[in-house]
């Protein structure tokens, strides 16, 4: 099959990562290495090549297996491709009875699968949801790629990025005078279509917040609708807020690629850039993975980031900024304003089993969809199996938003455009909120295959951005 | 002979078991990866892992009849094993006494399971095509086990008192064998010698998850990243 298989990356990619320009020599003697350091280095990996008792509960739970019907696409299946040579050098049993257990020798076929399908894993961890153990697949898929990358085969798309970002700030590349002057451009139209002067602050020290969007806020359609929300939100309360040039990027590739370093690389730009612009608090913009890196890992990564707001001390969702501001009584929304949508919300899977927002477990659900509810009269979930902890990925997402993945794209977001089918029928649905940059940038890609307009998606703060009554009420006293 | 297999199958074991046990133990989780919505507190966790180990809840919410099988083979192998304390202590603890009924019908139930285990295995496909020969293999030995127990209970009665008499001097003496003098006494050899198997390939095979399952990470970890920094040691010399 066509555009399944990524394309690896070049010596000018890879170098400037610290990994190989090419294959090495002795890879495969390297590779297992690698996976020596890493067991030794991860709990998850080493508990999780131990204990599946391969009982089968996660074969259906994956949407590219779903898609594909592939059977190295059922969760277990892909971590045996690690398993089998996991067995061969580092258990008795695989190194004396290798064909009873199934261990194999990390050879060029071995290759070949892992460097396939594990760029067949968005790290959804969706699998990780239903296993007995909470064996998480997508840690497995982050050890393949960083073992991999070690032995200079690597993924051009992912690394490709992660260059951009330590070379320019961003994962597209923008230069500055570029992002100031779509800024500007931005600021044109909000006052055109609203009469009202908000700002959208471009390295502005001492302001309050540090708000850090995915790029792709900046330039793509359906993101830029909800940039103009998050800058009205901040206007309408009277806080004042910068985006950063140097640190103009929330998303975090190094996760994708499993390299703790790059992770913790790429986060430092934006926690420098906190304390250089001497900021109070970090707001994040609406994208899945860059949420997980910030609440999961930014404080372990480069913390304490003790020079925070002791209010406000851990960076901060823009729906948990918004939800709060709501709450207190410092927006006001016309739900009107949206009456032509029947809106349903995807939960991005990145937010929803890896991330938390507000203070109580599951507030990553309620907080997107209180504001949906605010924003809109006209709500309705889709099936319960694919909502919350159990929702279907996009099919984009773990770095594969790439073009030559383009047919396992398709095939990946079956499940979750299946269930949006249904809504659309029972209830007229025709709005899918979201809150990823990834998930919106595949969907408008995909629905169209699916016969579904790509207006159909669209951030939750778009919703937001079309409710709110600037000038209604005096901001946060 | 006997006694040498029993220190060599319980030393095999204790130590394979808690070395793997240390392993886990010792090696670094450097990032929070809870699988959430998860508790924001250590008590929550310890609840969250009790309703895993004796509910098996996320195996509930996935699928049924391997929950179903799964949750009927260990729950009936738990009353099993407290019944057969009756085989090893002297005097027998009071309880144990009144469990005799219950753990036989444990014992049908649980050869039961296995059967249902194995059956499911063959029968749907996706589960039949991610077998490997180790997993029926292990399945085999379990029922191996179960029924060589059943058989004794029902048809093959070996001779209960002078093996308990043997049993209670076999880790002290050296020549002690069990009688061999009918069906059932050597039935009794039987199943003492696929429980040893199983003891011995226990701490190198899945049956791991036993002890691994409280070191999985998205299970036992609290989720406060936001609160607490978790920095692995290897992870602080790239401040
Ligand atoms: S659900 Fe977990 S234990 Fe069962 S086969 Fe999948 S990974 Fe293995
Ligand atoms: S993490 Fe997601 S994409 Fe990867 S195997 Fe699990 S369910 Fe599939
Ligand atoms: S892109 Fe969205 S749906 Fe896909 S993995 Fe990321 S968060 Fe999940």
């Amino acid at each position: 099959m066509a555009h399944l298989a990524p394309y690896p990356g070049m010596p000018k990619h890879m170098e400037p990562m610290g990994f190989p320009g090419e294959r090495v020599e002795n890879w495969q003697q390297k590779g297992v290495e690698k996976l020596g350091e890493l067991l030794k280095k991860y709990r998850s990996l080493q508990v999780y090549l131990d204990i599946c008792v391969k009982c089968g509960a996660c074969t259906d739970k994956c949407h590219y297996y779903l898609g594909t019907q592939d059977a190295n696409n059922m969760p277990v299946q892909r971590a045996e491709l690690m398993r089998s040579v996991y067995r061969r050098y580092f258990t008795p049993a695989g190194k004396m009875f290798p064909g009873l257990v199934n261990a194999v020798d990390f050879d060029e076929e071995t290759l070949q699968k892992w460097f396939t399908y594990f760029h067949q894993c968005s790290q959804c961890r969706r699998c990780s949801v239903f296993c007995p153990f909470g064996i998480d697949t997508a840690e497995i898929t982050m050890a393949a790629r960083e073992i991999m990358n070690a032995i200079g085969v690597g993924h051009k798309y992912s690394v490709e990025i992660i260059g951009k970002v330590h070379q320019i700030g961003n994962n597209l590349g923008i230069p500055k005078p570029a992002l100031k002057g779509t800024l500007e451009f931005l600021e044109e139209e909000i006052l055109d279509s609203t009469g009202h002067d908000v700002r959208l602050p471009l390295d502005q020290p001492g302001a309050d917040v540090l708000l850090v969007a995915p790029s792709a806020d900046f330039f793509s359609e359906p993101h830029i609708q909800s940039l103009m929300g998050y800058a009205k939100v901040f206007h309408q309360a009277g806080i004042s807020f910068t985006i950063s040039s140097y640190a103009s990027e929330a998303a975090n590739f190094g996760m994708f690629i499993g390299s703790y370093e790059h992770q913790k690389k790429i986060a430092k730009r934006v926690v420098e850039q906190a304390r250089d612009l001497k900021v109070k608090r970090l707001v994040v913009g609406e994208c899945g993975h860059a949420w997980r890196v910030a609440y999961s890992f930014w404080n372990t990564l480069n913390g304490p980031l003790d020079f925070l707001d002791p209010r406000y001390p851990a960076p901060q969702h823009i729906c948990e900024f918004t939800h709060d501001l709501l709450q207190r009584g410092a927006l006001s929304l016309d739900k009107e304003a949206n009456d032509n949508y029947r809106v349903t919300f995807h939960d991005s899977c990145n937010v929803a089993r890896a991330t938390r927002m507000g203070p109580k477990a599951g507030g990553q659900f309620e907080i997107p969809r209180d504001l949906i509810r605010a924003s809109c009269n006209h709500f309705v979930d889709m099936d319960e199996d694919t909502i919350h902890e159990k929702t279907f990925c996009c099919g984009g997402g773990g770095g594969l938003l790439t073009d030559e993945l383009m047919d396992l794209r398709i095939r990946g977001a079956l499940p979750r455009v299946t269930a949006l089918k249904r809504v659309m029928e029972s209830d007229k649905v025709n709005f899918m909120a979201l809150i990823c940059a990834i998930c919106k940038a595949q969907f408008s890609k995909v629905l169209p295959m699916y016969g579904i307009s790509m207006d159909v998606v669209g951030g939750v703060h778009q919703l937001v951005s079309n409710a709110i009554q600037l000038g209604a009420k005096k901001g946060v006293v | 002979m006997l006694t040498f297999l029993a220190y060599f199958v319980a030393t095999i074991f204790l130590i394979g078991f808690l070395s793997r046990i240390f392993v886990y133990a010792r090696s670094p989780a450097p990032l929070k990866i809870p699988t959430t919505p998860a508790p924001t507190t250590r008590l929550g966790v310890i609840w969250r892992l009790v309703t895993e180990v004796v509910f098996f809840n996320s195996l509930f919410k996935s699928d049924k009849l391997a929950w179903a099988g799964g949750l009927a083979f260990h729950a009936t192998l738990a009353v099993v094993l407290i019944r057969h304390a009756r085989y090893f202590v002297d005097p027998m603890p009071a309880f144990v006494g009144p469990l005799q009924i219950i753990g036989i019908v444990a014992g049908v139930v649980m050869a039961a399971a296995l059967a249902f285990l194995l059956l499911r295995r063959l029968v749907f496909e996706r589960v039949r095509y991610i077998s490997s020969r180790a997993d029926y293999g292990i399945l085999f030995l379990l029922l191996g086990i179960a029924f060589s127990g059943l058989l004794m209970d029902f048809v093959l009665r070996p001779n209960i008192v002078a093996i308990k008499t043997q049993l209670m001097t076999m880790w002290s003496s050296v020549t002690g064998l069990p009688p061999v003098n009918s069906a059932g006494d050597v039935m009794f050899l039987l199943h003492l010698l696929l429980v040893g198997a199983l003891l011995v390939i226990f701490p190198f095979s899945k049956l791991m998850h036993a002890g691994g399952l409280f070191f999985s990470p998205t299970r036992n970890q609290v989720d406060n990243p936001r609160e607490k920094r978790h920095v692995a040691p290897w992870a602080k010399a790239l401040d």
